[in-house]
């Protein structure tokens, strides 16, 4: 380990950025955009000399610390609040602060219009200095804090144009819906803390060989919950389609390139506890097999561009899930899956941004058609992107989800075929939908709406989407080749380079497959979408009518958990109301009552007190009588 | 003549007294009835005094005077400032207390 000095301003700066931004108020109307940008880009040249400075340290010595001030210091506990900089967190805090630069140019163009685009810079800033808190945090407790801190951006800037009830609304359904996820990643830090009396991921490590399969499972189990609140997997997933409610660079952003996969960097980084516990492993791979499935069914069927991303991503996230539960060969793919999958799909939010930049802000995909030609530079980079995700070699998805494949096949027995079919059907899927989404924007016939005049969008827009676009064609060779990533993360997932498990398919078999899926699914979307009506066909099959209904994820949610919620808080208030209050309200009443009752004796007639008083006497007289007899 | 008598008397003195105040209205007829009620009690202060043989009883009456003597110069002006102002020296009328 080695101490650094530098690691605190990889998050100091941003959160600087957004309160100051924030607190000037409109005074930064004028320069408060270049300043995040610039605050973020000078994070990303810090992250970059840390790299590099890793790159000269050898073994141990790679991962960096900084002890940033004492937090928690009670008896035999204590958390300090320190920084924990090594070959897993790095990876992050390049993807991060590198999209999230690029992301802000984009934003400056395509925020332009907006009053409130100071505003917008803020909560981007703020969201940066969560993401690295996240990802920096050297314990459950730090991470905790970064968590719920992008938690908070995310709502932020998903109801950014809270002025539509519909926005706010989704910006709250996405609040709740991590909630419940943050209460198991609340859970797990309170377990382990319980079993293992500490809560730094080194302290766990350590102690998790000795512990009992019941506490690794129950906390492997929460921090999965976790997982799937912040990285819309099944069964908490409804969120990440309203969340495209939010201003598209924010969904290239949060809900795609990064905070989404938080998730993802939560279970490697607690690879210890899932590696020891087979059955908590067990439930990863069955949600994450899930969600692929899940996320893929709901974007063929999705009109709205950024709904059918959305689901994209869904599914995406579902195959690093998956991995992430194939035990230590699956680590370092689920991160390269992610790395690329932030290049790509970032890239074409972004490109989808633009499509919606020149289109007056229409998302329905049946109003596109023929962009292509007027959006030379859109397309081309979203047809990068596209390629890539299909897994198209050369390109970045060939990498990374081939290997994905691979490795579930190779998972062995019956578990091997199912997770291996799974992630095939998954890939012919995304092809099919994918397809869709570029045959009915790009190619085709002009559906448009009369008010339409697209045209290519600016400079800064288009230039962070080609950086992105020709991160979609290299990174996935970069990242493959020669195994460095694997290479470079196996300090942290502890993979020790032996081919357990026999290969059940040669690689270049798996990969000969998912190409035929892809291209049967490239080849039916062709052939279905020829002609696209404007308006959506209502005598579909019941399966898109499903689809279209996020496979009533959204009414299983209202019917078994919303509805009985409120019907449960109105009984509470009805409740508090006439038993709680009116107990209450008893008492003011009997009082009330016998008050007004005996105020008619204070008549004001000074006759009736003179008789009261005489009688008071003789009762007096009579009691002293009494007594003397 | 049998002392018993004089006690009587005073009962029968205060009794009448205690009525008056109660059924009369007019302020000073009730005021008279207070009158009355002290002048039995006196009655029957100086008759103990008989009985018992000494002064006390005598002192005590002198001593009720003096009350009731600045009970009267109290009264009768809260009487006639009433009569002033409200043109009435009914009791009931001056049931302003309640509110």
């Amino acid at each position: 380990m080695t101490t650094s000095t530098n690691l605190v301003f990889l998050i100091a700066l941003p959160l600087f950025s957004a309160g100051l931004l924030l607190l000037l108020g409109r005074i930064a109307d004028k320069w408060g955009h270049i300043f995040a940008t610039l605050v973020s880009a000078s994070v990303f040249v810090i992250g970059a000399m840390e790299f590099f400075a890793m790159q000269g340290r050898e073994g141990e010595a790679r991962a960096a610390t900084q002890k940033v001030f004492e937090w928690i210091s009670v008896g035999t506990f204590q958390v300090d609040a320190s920084l924990l900089l090594d070959q897993l967190s790095i990876c992050f805090v390049l993807l991060i602060s590198g999209v999230g630069t690029l992301i802000h140019i984009y934003s400056i163009a395509y925020m332009s219009h907006d009053r409130d685009r100071r505003r917008f810079f803020a909560y981007l800033n703020l969201f940066i200095a969560a993401m690295l808190l996240l990802v920096l945090g050297d314990s459950y407790l730090n991470l905790y804090v970064g968590w719920e801190g992008v938690g908070l951006a995310s709502y932020l800037l998903i109801g950014f144009w809270n002025q539509k009830p519909a926005y706010a609304t989704a910006a709250k359904k996405a609040f709740v819906a991590n909630r419940v996820g943050d209460v198991g990643l609340s859970l797990a830090i309170m377990i382990a803390f319980t079993q293992f009396g500490t809560v730094t991921f080194a302290g766990v490590k350590e102690s998790a060989s000795g512990a009992s399969a019941g506490a690794l499972t129950a906390i492997g189990a929460m921090l999965l919950l976790a997982a799937a609140g912040k990285s819309a997997q099944f069964p908490l997933q409804s969120w990440l389609g309203d969340a495209m409610a939010g201003p598209t660079p924010v969904s290239a952003l949060i809900h795609a390139a990064t905070m989404v996969t938080a998730g993802v960097y939560l279970i490697t980084r607690s690879n210890f506890i899932f590696d020891a516990s087979p059955t908590a492993q067990l439930m990863v791979v069955i949600v994450g097999a899930i969600t692929l499935l899940f996320g893929a069914l709901i974007g063929t069927a999705k009109d709205d561009i950024k709904k059918a991303l959305a689901a994209s991503t869904m599914s995406q996230i579902g195959y690093m899930i998956l991995a992430t539960g194939l035990g230590p060969v699956g680590y370092a793919f689920a991160i390269m899956h992610l790395l690329t999958h932030g290049f790509f799909k970032a890239g074409m939010f972004l490109g989808a941004g633009s499509v919606m930049h020149g289109m007056n802000d229409e998302v329905n995909m049946r109003r596109y058609g023929a962009i292509g030609k007027v959006m030379p530079i859109t397309a081309a980079t979203f047809g990068l992107g596209y390629l890539a995700i299909l897994g198209v070699p050369p390109f970045a998805g060939f990498y990374s989800k081939d290997k994905i494949i691979e490795t579930a096949f190779n998972a062995g027995g019956v578990e091997g075929i199912l997770l291996g079919g799974a992630t095939l059907l998954g890939a012919a899927i995304t092809a099919f939908y994918m397809t869709r989404v570029i045959v009915l924007t790009f190619t085709g016939t002009k559906r448009w709406d009369e008010n339409a005049h697209p045209h290519e969008s600016p400079f800064l827009m288009w230039a962070p989407m080609a950086v992105l676009a020709i991160g979609s064609v290299a990174s996935g060779f970069l990242l493959n080749s020669g195994s460095a990533l694997v290479n470079w993360l196996q300090p942290v997932v502890n993979e020790h380079h032996e081919h357990h498990a026999e290969e059940f398919l040669p690689p270049i078999v798996v990969s000969a497959m998912a190409l035929i899926v892809v291209a049967i699914g490239v080849a039916f979307a062709v052939l279905k979408y020829r002609s696209v009506p404007v308006v959506a066909p209502e005598n579909v099959t019941g399966f898109t009518k499903a689809a279209r209904k996020d496979l009533y994820q959204d009414s299983f949610n209202e019917a078994v958990f919303m509805r009985p919620g409120q019907k449960l808080t109105a009984g509470l208030v009805t409740t508090d109301y006439k038993v709680i209050d009116g107990l209450v309200r008893m008492v003011g009443w009997v009082v009330q009552i016998s008050a007004s009752s005996i105020r008619n004796i204070q008549n004001g007639y000074v006759r009736s007190y003179a008789l009261i008083m005489v009688l008071g006497v003789l009762a007096l007289v009579a009691a002293v009588w009494m007594v003397t007899l | 003549m049998d002392i018993a008598n004089y006690i009587y008397l005073s009962a029968l003195l205060f009794t009448i007294g205690a009525i008056g105040v109660v059924v009369r209205r007019n302020a000073i007829v009730v005021f008279m009835c207070v009158e009355l009620m002290l002048n039995a009690a006196n009655l029957a202060f100086v008759t103990f005094s008989r009985v018992h043989g000494n002064l006390s009883g005598q002192v005590a009456s002198f001593f009720t005077m003096v009350v009731a003597a600045c009970e009267v110069v109290v009264g009768l002006a809260i009487i006639v400032t009433i009569y002033r102002s409200r043109r009435s020296a009914s009791v009931d009328d001056a049931s302003l207390l309640k509110r």
